[in-house]
């Protein structure tokens, strides 16, 4: 299994946003979204990727992305991570029929949890560009997602 | 309107701004540290037992760690007192006490001159310092604290005993 490459539309899937709303294909359209899989919330890393994305949300803002963190785990645990990291991002649950966006997307791991990766999308809910860590351990820096998108206005 | 450039870029070379501690021929080791953060102090620890010669920049991350960037001011004022690494130390030393008190006390025991030092951490060149810190470090690849440059090779992440092995003695 290999993350959607670029150039290929989103697949059709559905999550879960907090209080259980979906989020679904229809929602990437519009604007420049990032989904960013990770295989657990609270997993153990001290300031954590996704904190240090947080960090620089202006910078995403600034150039019109939308940044997600979606993983396998339930809405109520993804609430009490963002709020312990003050996250300033969204987060969108796979977690019933567990693992069937991750799928969708070819970042589920054989261990039932996301790999870790990155997926853009543009307006057109078609893939920008994607990145799957070389193991879920290995943590992707903000720079491949700047690099992405200030590469694709050129 | 511009836009800082966040684009992937070679880790910055150790310069004048750059904070070093120990043998002038040690192995360099670029880490860049949240004072608020856990890991980034046991790693301190064990660095301090090492003849590394250690740059230390900054990487607070405020939605996890909300003094962290206050405790870098703090470092960055007393750097302007000739005290960066004791300040470091005492910051690393106890990280439940990072409240403004705390840092006074801690620029008073220091022996510095803490009206100065009150000043120096409100400073917009103090505050633009650790940004600059940050900015290379995300550039560079960091993507979590601590992370370490050992030779050039990022090592992000808490280092195990076989890794910090490496990095006093690498041929070993």
């Amino acid at each position: 299994m290999t993350v959607v490459a670029a150039g290929r539309p989103a697949p059709e899937f559905t999550l879960a946003a907090l209080g259980g709303r979906p989020f679904t294909r229809a929602d990437l359209e519009g604007g420049v979204t990032v989904l960013v899989f990770y295989p657990f919330a609270f997993s153990p890393v001290c300031t954590d990727q996704l904190s240090v994305y947080s960090e620089l949300r202006e910078d995403f803002a600034e150039r019109g992305a939308t940044l997600y963190g979606v993983s396998c785990d339930a809405v109520w645990s993804q609430q009490a991570f963002k709020d312990s990291l003050s996250l300033q991002f969204e987060q969108l649950s796979d977690f019933e029929p567990k693992g069937a966006t991750c799928r969708a997307f070819g970042v589920l791991h054989p261990g039932g949890f996301p790999q870790r990766a990155l997926i853009m999308t543009g307006p057109d809910a078609v893939v920008r560009w994607s990145y799957e860590a070389a193991s879920p351990g290995d943590l992707p820096g903000a720079n491949l997602i700047f690099d992405a998108l200030d590469g694709q206005e050129s | 309107m511009t836009r800082a450039d966040l684009s992937s870029s070679p880790l910055p070379p150790v310069g004048p701004h750059d904070h070093v501690r120990g043998p002038a021929h040690g192995p360099l080791v670029v880490v860049y540290g949240d004072y608020e953060c856990p890991f980034c102090a046991a790693l301190e620890l064990s660095l301090r037992e090492l003849p590394v010669r250690l740059v230390h920049r900054h990487f607070p991350v405020r939605g996890a760690h909300p003094r962290a960037f206050a405790a870098a001011c703090a470092a960055e004022a007393a750097g302007r007192q000739g005290a960066f690494w004791p300040m470091h130390e005492a910051l690393f030393a106890d990280q439940g006490r990072l409240e403004d008190p705390h840092l006074w006390e801690r620029a008073e025991r220091l022996g510095l001159d803490v009206a100065r030092f009150e000043s120096d951490r409100r400073d917009a060149a103090v505050a633009e310092h650790i940004r600059a810190d940050f900015r290379g470090g995300v550039r560079a690849g960091v993507p979590t604290t601590p992370t370490l440059f050992h030779d050039g090779v990022r090592h992000a992440g808490r280092p195990d005993a076989a890794a910090l092995a490496r990095l006093a003695n690498p041929i070993a």
